[in-house]
């Protein structure tokens, strides 16, 4: 049976307008959004395979001649819908800043160094069982300016595709117990705590490569679920 | 019980390097990053059948400003309606994709070079008129916002079942008018996140 994408799954996100993050307030639509049924044009969706993806794409420490510098971690999880079932083969690309919290991007002005062995950029495509796996090095904090002294806590950007039009998601992924979070705007754009917990990972000792990289889990559960015999009825 | 899905955060200014690695080169020397591109603003291939054209506009702020660190991505049906989706069951043979990804310039502009879409299957039987699906991501939208492309030279707009549930004063927002460049058609369609004219965005 197909996916269904009910809309109130989407109440744990972020409101458009959140002032504590200043950019939204000219940057959220001010007219209410019109509400229309999904169509085929919004239950299809892109489908890229494994053969958009090329060797070391998953592993950010081997892109380049040398290991960048920083601490080596392992990222790795499932890409699940809201019946927790696996999400196989889809997109998974994320890009962060280096160990120093500094990105490659050009209008990136933080003066921390750039690390010629590290670009930042990643891509995968989930196996049967919705998993992902990556390898790069720990991102680290960096100033920006929406408030006096504000810093992002560390993340990896992430960007997935899913089962449908309806389903791509652009989010953060963030580390234990970061001592950033009160005060990040971003972060706490998500009002609901255990929704905020999501994009947090877990440190993952059993995966953990001795004498070689410490191992963070992190699933991500896209939009969709199976059709109950009530929603059936409202069809 | 179903799961907390994985809320959405927004795309920041920096991901140009990772998910669209070679728009930048087209307006800045320095602009060219190492990294492949898995998806680009070009959705045509050798095989698609069907009428070329170019889509171009700009994405401004609630103050008019350009929107200079936007990624627009686009999702359509081939020349003969058909999505590239095991969801719809006519799935084309041609290697057409159908989705599209441009990170905007320093003037906000954004391009695709695509065919144009047929007409596809809607609510209740009733045909939609040709129309691109648009989702934009930036830095400043916590999460992303969707709209849509018609056509300015499609009768069948007048009875889009999708168009239809836009307030009338409001639908023009949603129309990319004909212009030609080159011999070719091209489609501007320009995107106001707020304020003035605001383009309509939908709930879904």
């Amino acid at each position: 049976m197909p996916l269904i994408y009910p809309k109130e799954s989407l109440d744990v996100f972020p409101k458009h307008l959140s002032p504590g993050y200043r950019s939204t307030v000219k940057r959220s639509p001010s007219k209410p959004l019109i509400v229309v049924p999904h169509t085929l044009s919004e239950l299809t969706g892109p489908v890229y395979g494994h053969d958009v993806i090329q060797e070391n794409d998953n592993d950010l420490t081997k892109q380049h001649k040398s290991e960048p510098l920083g601490e080596r971690i392992i990222v790795h999880g499932q890409v699940l819908d809201e019946d927790k079932r696996p999400v196989p083969e889809t997109l998974v690309e994320i890009w962060q800043a280096n160990a120093c919290g500094r990105y490659v991007h050009l209008v990136d002005q933080h003066p921390a160094p750039l690390d010629p062995n590290f670009t930042g950029a990643g891509r995968t495509v989930t196996d049967k069982n919705g998993y992902y796996k990556f390898i790069t090095v720990k991102p680290g904090a960096y100033p920006w300016g929406n408030h006096p002294n504000a810093w992002r806590p560390n993340h990896i950007h992430f960007s997935v595709f899913g089962t449908s039009f309806l389903t791509r998601l652009v989010t953060q992924m963030y580390f234990p117990g970061d001592y950033l979070f009160p005060y990040d705007p971003i972060f706490n754009s998500v009002t609901d705590e255990k929704a905020r917990n999501r994009m947090v990972s877990t440190f993952d000792l059993d995966n953990t490569v001795p004498d070689w990289a410490l191992c963070f889990r992190w699933d991500i559960v896209l939009r969709g679920r199976e059709a109950t015999p009530l929603d059936e009825e409202k069809h | 019980m179903s799961e907390i899905i994985t809320p959405s955060q927004t795309v920041g200014p920096f991901f140009a390097y990772g998910l669209a690695p070679k728009g930048r080169a087209k307006w800045d020397p320095n602009g060219t990053y190492s990294w492949k591109e898995t998806v680009t603003d070009n959705l045509v291939t050798p095989d698609a059948t069907g009428e070329k054209i170019h889509i171009e506009g700009r994405i401004t702020d609630g103050d008019g400003k350009p929107i200079n660190d936007a990624m627009i991505e686009i999702w359509q049906a081939d020349a003969q309606g058909r999505y590239a989706s095991p969801r719809d069951s006519r799935r084309p043979n041609a290697k057409f994709k159908g989705f599209g990804r441009s990170a905007t310039d320093k003037d906000g502009m954004f391009g695709f070079a695509t065919i144009k879409p047929g007409a596809v299957p809607g609510p209740n039987g009733k045909a939609q008129a040709p129309h691109i699906v648009f989702c934009i991501f930036s830095r400043g939208m916590l999460r992303q916002i969707y709209t849509r492309l018609y056509f300015s030279d499609e009768a069948p707009n007048g009875a889009d079942p999708i168009l239809n549930l836009v307030p009338a004063e409001r639908r023009q927002t949603l129309v990319a008018m004909k212009e030609t460049r080159g011999g070719q058609p091209l489609y501007r369609f320009d995107i106001r996140v707020q304020g003035e004219r605001e383009t309509v965005f939908f709930d879904i």
